[in-house]
Order: C-alpha cells, then sequence, then structure tokens
C-alpha cells in the first residue's frame, strides 16, 4: 500500500518541526558564533570597540613571537602524551581485572567511578591539599617510606606529572567502556584459542585486543579531545595563573587568560581556531591509523 | 583422563589469576579512597593539627580541664611525662603551667595547682584525644564564609532548567531524527555529530559578545537557555539510537488510529525509552551541577554564585583554612554521590551507550 503524497508532505512537515529546535540552536549558538569567531580571529578586538581587521597579525604573533603560547602547546602535549597512554593502560587493565568473574564486581565499578563524577572545582581543592608539599598526604606517606616527595604543583618539573596522576584517579569512565567492550567479546572465542593451544597472554593478543579495538579507537579519540580541554584543575589549583613558571599553562586556560583577562578577543579566537584544528587533524591522524590496528567485525563479514 | 587434568590444571590457573585480579582490584579500591578519606579527616580537624610533619588520619581535640568556670587547656610535659595546665602564654615562646601530674588529668578541679613552672615551648606539647571538630561544618557553610543555602538554590535552579531543557529538546530532536521521513535528515544529522567534535573554545567569545549584547551578563539565562535548543549533540545522538530500536510498526499502529506524530511521540515512544531519557536527564544534570567555566564566565556577582564557582572564591579568601575548605567540598560532593547511589544503573548505561555504540 502506497502512503498518498499529502501523507509524506505531512510526516517531512512533523520531521522539520520536531528538529526545529536544533536548527535554531545550531544557528543561533553554533554556525553563526563560529562564522563570528572566525572573522574575529582575523581582528583587532577587544569587545569593547567594534573588531579591526588586521589580516593574519594574530595568527603570525602566535607562531613567531608568543613565548607562551609555545609554552602552552609544551604544557599541553606534555601531559596529553603521559596522560593518554596510562589513562588507556590504567582503565584497560582495571576493566580486564574486573572482567575475571571476581565477587563484587558492581561494588568495584562503583568504587572506581565515582571519582569521575564529582565537580571539577572540589576535586582540584581536593588534590592541592593532598599534594601539599609538607602537610599532603602524598608526602607524608612517602616520607614514611624514606622518600623526599617533591613539590609538586609548586616545583615547575612535577606539576604535570601531578595533575596526570589527578587524572587516573579519575579514569573510572574509560574502565566502564572497557568492561562493556571486554564483556561483549564472544566466549567462543576463546574457547577456539584454547583447543589451539593457546596461553592467557596469546589469547589477549589475539583475541581480545583486536576485539576490543573499535573501543579503545574511541577512547584515543576522545581523550585527544579532552586532553587538549584541560582547564578546570589547573584554574582552581594555579587560581587561574598556570604557574609556576607557566608549568601548568594550559592551551585552553592561556586561551581564556587572553580573552578574560587581557581582553584580547581576537587573539582567543585565533587560538581557539588553531585549537580545532590540532583536534581535527589528531583525530584523522587517530582515523587514518586505526585502518591499521581497528578491528571491525561488520567489515569482515561483509 | 588427560582432558581431566588439562581441566583441573585450567581451573587452578583460572583460580589464581582471579586471586592475584582480587588483590590488585583491593589495592586499587583503597588507594582510590584515601583522597576521600583525607578529604574528611582533614575536615573534622582543627587548625593546630593540619600543618604537622607527622602522617595522622585520626582527628584530635585538645584536652581541656575545668577549674571555677574556666577552660584551660592540657599540656604533657615531653621529657616527663606531666600533665599540666596552661595558665598564659608569655612572650618569647614561653608558658607558664601548672604541674598536675602523671595520671590523666580529670574533667574538672577545683582548684589550679600550685606547682607553677614557665618552660619554653618546645619541651611541652598539646595534649590532644581523639575527637572530631563537627563545628568546621558549620563554621565553613554559614555566612558570611560560604553562604550554602544561597548558592545551593541558585546551582539548583540552573541545573533543572537546563536538565529540563535538554530532555525536552534533545528527545523531539531526535524523535525527529529517528521516527520521521524529511528530506535532508542525513546531512543534516551528520551535521548533529560533527558539532560533538567542535571545542567549545571556538565559539565562546563570540557567544560570549552575544550574552553581554543582549543583556544576559550576570543572569542565568547563558547558562540555561541554550540547554533549551538541542544543542548537545551527544544526547540527541544517545536518545536516538534508543528511538531507533523501538518497533516502527507501533507508530504506525498508532498512525491508524489517529495519532499525530506528537502524539505517538509522548504517547508511544517517550514511555518506551524511559531509561535513555533517565540517562540523558542524569548526565545533564551532572554536566551543569559540576560546571564551572561558564558560571565563571557569566556570573558576576557574588550572590549569583553556583556552588563550584562559590567553592573556587571560598578558596581564594581562606587558603590557609584548609579544614573548612574540606568540609565545604567534602558538602558539594555530597549531593552527586547520593545521585550515584541512587541511579547507579544510569550512569553506568550512560557511559556504555556513549562507548561502545560510538
Amino acid at each position: 500500500m502506497r502512503r498518498s503524497s499529502t501523507l509524506l508532505r505531512r510526516e517531512a512537515l512533523d520531521g522539520f518541526l520536531f528538529i526545529s529546535p536544533w536548527i535554531i540552536g545550531f544557528l543561533l549558538f553554533t554556525l553563526g558564533p563560529m562564522a563570528y569567531s572566525l572573522y574575529a580571529s582575523f581582528c583587532d578586538w577587544d569587545m569593547l570597540h567594534p573588531p579591526r581587521w588586521v589580516g593574519l597579525t594574530n595568527y603570525r604573533q602566535m607562531f613567531t613571537d608568543d613565548f607562551r603560547f609555545a609554552k602552552s602547546l609544551g604544557v599541553t602535549l606534555k601531559y596529553s602524551a603521559m596522560a593518554l597512554p596510562l589513562g588507556v593502560v590504567t582503565s584497560l587493565g582495571i576493566a580486564i581485572l574486573l572482567n575475571q568473574k571476581v565477587k563484587g564486581l558492581t561494588f568495584f565499578r562503583a568504587i572506581y567511578y565515582i571519582p569521575a563524577i564529582l565537580p571539577g572545582v572540589a576535586v582540584a581543592m581536593l588534590w592541592k591539599w593532598i599534594f601539599n608539599p609538607e602537610s599532603g598526604v602524598i608526602n607524608l606517606l612517602l616520607a614514611r617510606l624514606g622518600i623526599n616527595g617533591p613539590g609538586w604543583f609548586t616545583d615547575p618539573a612535577w606539576a604535570v606529572p601531578a595533575l596526570v596522576i589527578m587524572s587516573l584517579w579519575g579514569a573510572g569512565a574509560g574502565m566502564i567502556i572497557y568492561l562493556a567492550g571486554l564483556q561483549s567479546v564472544p566466549t567462543q572465542l576463546y574457547e577456539a584459542a584454547e583447543i589451539d593451544g593457546a596461553g592467557a597472554w596469546m589469547k589477549f593478543r589475539s583475541v581480545t585486543l583486536p576485539m576490543i579495538s573499535p573501543t579503545i579507537f574511541f577512547n584515543v579519540v576522545m581523550g585527544i579531545i579532552g586532553s587538549f580541554q584541560v582547564f578546570t584543575s589547573a584554574f582552581v589549583i594555579t587560581g587561574g595563573a598556570g604557574s609556576p613558571a607557566y608549568s601548568t599553562l594550559f592551551y585552553v586556560l592561556y586561551l581564556y587568560q587572553k580573552a578574560f583577562n587581557y581582553f584580547a578577543m581576537g587573539y582567543a579566537c585565533a587560538l581557539a581556531w588553531v585549537l580545532f584544528l590540532i583536534i581535527l587533524t589528531l583525530t584523522l591522524i587517530v582515523f587514518w591509523s586505526g585502518k591499521h590496528w581497528v578491528y571491525y567485525e561488520a567489515e569482515r563479514k561483509g | 583422563m588427560r582432558a581431566g587434568e588439562l581441566a583441573r590444571s585450567r581451573r587452578r590457573q583460572e583460580a589464581i589469576a582471579r586471586a592475584v585480579a582480587y588483590v590488585i582490584l583491593v589495592a586499587g579500591a583503597v588507594a582510590i579512597m584515601v583522597p576521600f578519606v583525607w578529604m574528611v579527616s582533614t575536615s573534622l580537624k582543627d587548625k593546630d593539627q593540619l600543618f604537622t610533619r607527622e602522617l595522622q588520619w585520626i582527628p584530635t581535640l585538645p584536652v581541656t580541664v575545668r577549674v571555677a568556670g574556666q577552660d584551660y587547656t592540657v599540656y604533657t610535659s615531653l621529657s616527663d611525662g606531666r600533665y599540666g595546665l596552661l595558665l598564659e602564654r608569655l612572650p618569647a615562646g614561653k608558658l607558664r603551667i601548672a604541674w598536675l601530674g602523671k595520671e590523666r588529668p580529670p574533667e574538672t578541679l577545683s582548684r589550679v595547682p600550685d606547682d607553677v613552672e614557665i618552660v619554653p615551648e618546645e619541651q611541652v606539647a598539646q595534649y590532644r584525644r581523639p575527637g572530631a571538630r563537627w563545628s568546621n561544618y558549620r563554621e565553613a557553610l554559614t555566612p558570611p564564609n560560604f553562604r550554602f543555602l544561597l548558592y545551593l538554590r541558585n546551582t539548583l535552579i540552573i541545573t533543572i532548567a537546563a536538565l529540563a531543557g535538554q530532555v525536552l529538546s534533545c528527545s523531539l530532536v531526535a524523535f525527529g531524527f529517528a521516527r520521521l521521513r524529511f528530506p535532508g535528515r542525513g546531512p543534516l544529522f551528520i551535521m548533529v555529530l560533527a558539532t560533538m567534535m567542535l571545542p567549545a573554545q571556538v565559539t565562546m567569545v563570540p557567544l560570549f559578545k552575544l550574552f553581554v549584547t543582549v543583556g544576559w551578563y550576570d543572569t542565568f539565562l547563558p547558562l540555561t537557555v541554550p540547554a533549551f535548543f538541542a544543542t548537545s549533540g551527544f544526547f540527541v545522538f544517545l536518545l536516538r539510537q534508543y528511538f531507533m530500536g523501538i518497533p516502527l510498526e507501533m507508530d504506525e499502529a498508532a498512525r491508524i488510529d489517529g495519532a499525530s506524530s506528537w502524539q505517538i511521540y509522548h504517547r508511544v515512544v517517550l514511555p518506551q525509552a524511559r531509561a535513555a531519557v533517565a540517562t540523558v536527564a542524569i548526565f545533564s544534570f551532572m554536566a551543569h551541577w559540576n560546571d564551572f567555566l561558564g558560571p565563571l564566565i557569566y556570573l558576576g556577582s557574588p550572590e549569583l554564585r553556583t556552588l563550584s564557582l562559590a567553592l573556587y572564591a571560598f578558596q581564594g579568601e581562606h587558603s590557609v583554612d584548609i579544614q573548612l575548605l574540606m568540609a565545604a567540598a567534602t558538602v558539594v560532593m555530597l549531593p552527586l554521590l547520593v545521585l550515584f547511589a541512587v541511579a547507579q544503573r544510569y550512569f553506568i548505561q550512560g557511559v556504555v551507550i556513549s562507548g561502545v555504540k560510538g
């Protein structure tokens, strides 16, 4: 039975009506501001006066004459290079342990996940105290082992490692995703591998890793986006300064300073676009590399 | 025979693996808990106990003795362990102490002992016994320190308004994409997904300008109104995935009975998708309750602060009163812990849908 064209037209009209909140929101809060941001990135703009076109000046300054831009990019990359692999290994490791049919799975899952849901400001304040060089719990525990703990957030060399440790504490969301991935690996695959005489490591290498590679892939992509947007922890711990010696001046923190401390709005927009391009490039690289290490069952079947 | 042996050795291997897993998991759980325990412990300490160089988990309080209606702090001699009452602090780090003896002092005395001596502060220590300073919480949460009820109200207004907006708008849009056919549906949905990739910083400055221009600076509107326009691509995506799983025949049956799209949305699809809606509601709650950058940019007046923003400001004003900061931090974390305890299922489900189907 064919539906009449009036019914189809009616459905299409309803369709547009239903998605109209998104269309309005997209134009008003995403596309419009995006276009304006792109335009402003080529302008000198303090928000009090109308933007003044300066061409590529902002971008040129960024790459040739901005020590803090280079610094913030370095800090962010250093953090990502540590936090991303450690995060994947930690959360995947915990998920594998939880998948050993241990008792109390729900309990452990809850404990490991809780840090990920808490307010960033409260968490950052807590860790600032935990890492207090003299009276914080970490250095007091280290002292018991006879180790003289570092200055953490007061030492430029240790501030980023401290933030990485803090991020591992909140690695629970990744753990849950991996656990779900592990639980969906068909048990027949393991049984087949055992018949072929595979040991625990071989089973992990040849069955588990390929089967959950799409999940790892997804987490790496989200991790890149997330680690380039670290803001609250660094802002709260250093009072917005990115101190000591710019060692916690994360990219987005620097962008915030440019916009809301220096009112260099055009420059901040240019920074945002460079950030977007960096994230886009890294994501595309991961997508491209994914062809070589991500296994999609659907592809095999098709 | 051989097969039985193999199975037994395999079972033994598994048992060992499970035992090792267990040990590591418990150690990890303890490591996760340490910061929480330290936070609560700190929040119940008094200032004298904070900046010590030895690890003290259990909060202690100084012991006092009441003599003729007046409280005296008890000190102990570091050389011979005698107890004494502090009569007064003298200049140059000297204390005037009335010695009692080596037995634990009673709660009250009829008169101050005669054995009075002036000793340097290094030779004595405050006598403390385990005890929690609950008054830290009262002190931290009452004006002018931290106007907890006001900030709670502000946070609730923003969170609930944004949550309502997001659940309503995202489910409407998701319904459109999942259940209705219209030209351009595919490309438009790809646009929805593409917005998830866009860092918020790209639109941050122009949006700020926009909201300042329309006079919304220093109001809750920039933090709530956009939520009514399905600005979260992730929620739209999540709900659409779920809606697609509901049999389409149900829509058609309802249409034959003369139901409109709106009726199908709220009588057929929504009731079937309670779990997905609950997940979106919880994630939206969490995002807005925990938001810091938004309130930081848009809220100027102290009376409008949210809990997170107020906590940050509190830290700036009371950086040395760590016990008060930790008390406030504990209280700000509590609502989310309660929500998690009640609705753990939906938290986990949301993470799983976001990760595995993504």
